[in-house]
């Protein structure tokens, strides 16, 4: 995983979901997983209405 | 849970609920899931949504209304107010809803009609032979379940993953999603029967500002910006801006975030055994970012060729495909108009968008069709309009036909 997100920001709304293109995140109830599939696109990070993701290049 | 269903549909959402509770009065065995514990919460949505066509779907109900609009009105960059009463809207115009009462009502009426309901219960993956959706994989408190099923409807949401299982790719780029941020704020001096639109790249990049009344003293203030236009200011930032300036002593009393897909119809919405339905299909309007009144629709729809296909023994792409026709020629014929207006609309600059608003500062709203708006709209301004003379065209001659017309903005 390549991406750190602040739960404390986050307010799970999915939106990083939506526009990760290799399906890598998942909203579960209340928080957000990633998996293996992550690439450190930043797509999440820029989409994010908080601001809540951040990513390891 | 039992192992097999006739259908199993995927969120709890309006969509979901829909297709639910018109599948199980078609005498379907149906299985809804929410992946949440409580239906309709988090709230993701500004809760506006028109009357056309809400009451096809459920009885309307003080419980969840909370706000009866009269008119909205729309704010250029420099003020200039442009509004449109209930008069000119040639009827009702919307209602302000309380979500978490409304979702679960729409759950409660599919329970009661016959489908079998759980919650914090988590689409995991889809089971799939030779191609053929059959079923889902599922958590429920930490256990796995494998449930079969003739159709899967997914109607999982924006996050959507059902359509991604099943190998139709529903990812959004970020210029295909407002990203949104908005506060419940009370104690503040509005307008209870008015909604309020904002427009402006400093006030909401290629998107909108919205105060839609939640009752007296009380609205949904939120803001939607065009997720290309996202990075250093997100947001967030201008509805706080928006918040210092405009409503300084406003007291925000919950907090809710979303991303509203805007990318119009996505290429196919069936596969083998499965059909999208709702913000999974992207069915909500590019213009207004409304989803709730198309998931209804498009959830009715699905539950009846579900049926069809059912009866017939038949759940190939071939007979579902059914589904995307009826939805593509009602629902999406608007989508795809007002995916046109859009294209238009995040182009313009504030210089645009003013000139726009003082066209219309004359015209007296009351005495004119929206027609005749859009008429006078279109002559005043044909050459920052050309790209949507089709479909002023279409108005004009009455081929656009206003049944589908919804005016929401959820």
């Amino acid at each position: 995983m390549s991406i750190k997100i602040n739960r404390y920001k986050c307010g799970y709304c999915g939106a990083c979901v939506g526009v990760c293109p290799g399906g890598a995140l998942e909203l579960v109830e209340t928080w957000v997983e990633v998996n293996d599939c992550c690439t450190s696109c930043g797509l999440c990070a820029k989409i994010c209405p908080v601001g809540a993701i951040e990513v390891n290049k | 849970m039992k192992e097999m269903y006739d259908l199993i549909v995927v969120g709890g959402g309006p969509g979901g609920a829909i297709a639910a509770k018109n599948a199980a009065e078609l005498g379907l065995d149906v299985l809804l899931i929410e992946k949440r514990q409580e239906v309709g919460d988090p709230v993701r949505c500004a809760e506006g949504v028109s009357k056309i066509c809400l009451s096809d779907h459920i009885e309307p109900d003080p419980r969840w209304i909370c706000a009866d609009l009269t008119g909205s009105r729309i704010y250029s960059p420099d003020g200039t107010m442009v509004e449109m009463s209930e008069e000119m809207s040639g009827g009702e115009v919307g209602y302000v809803l309380e979500r978490k009462v409304f979702d679960r009502a729409l759950v409660d009426q599919c329970a009661r009609a016959g489908a079998e309901v759980r919650v914090k219960t988590r689409a995991t993956g889809l089971i799939m032979e030779k191609g053929v959706v059959c079923g889902i994989y599922a958590m429920h408190l930490g256990e796995e379940y494998e449930i079969h099923s003739k159709i899967v409807i997914g109607a999982d949401g924006m996050e959507s993953k059902v359509g991604r299982w099943a190998g139709i790719d529903t990812s959004l780029k970020p210029a295909d999603m407002e990203t949104c941020v908005q506060y419940l704020v009370t104690d503040i001096d509005i307008d209870p029967q008015f909604c309020d639109f904002y427009l402006g790249n400093e006030i909401a990049p290629a998107g909108y500002l919205w105060v839609f009344p939640k009752g007296e003293n009380m609205a949904n203030i939120g803001v939607g910006i065009l997720g290309s236009k996202s990075g250093d200011h997100r947001a967030i930032d201008y509805l706080d801006k928006f918040m210092r300036d405009v409503y300084p002593e406003g007291r925000i009393i919950e907090m809710v975030y979303g991303g509203v897909p805007v990318s119009g119809p996505i290429e196919k919405t069936v596969s083998d055994g499965l059909i999208l339905v709702g913000d999974a299909a992207r069915q909500s309007d590019p213009i207004t970012g409304g989803g709730i009144i198309n998931a209804m629709e498009a959830g009715k729809i699905a539950a009846e060729v579900a049926a069809d296909a059912i009866k017939k023994g038949d759940y190939t792409t071939d007979t579902l495909n059914e589904y995307e026709t009826l939805w593509r020629s009602t629902i999406g014929k608007e989508i795809e108009y007002s995916l046109v207006v859009k294209e238009t609309f995040i182009k313009s600059t504030d210089k645009d968008l003013n000139h726009l608003a003082q066209s219309l500062s004359n015209v007296n709203f009351y005495s004119l069709s929206l027609k005749d708006l859009l008429y006078a709209l279109f002559k005043a301004n044909k050459k920052l309009l050309w790209d949507l003379r089709g479909l002023f065209r279409d108005v004009v001659n009455n081929n656009f036909e206003f049944k589908y017309k919804k005016n929401q903005f959820d």
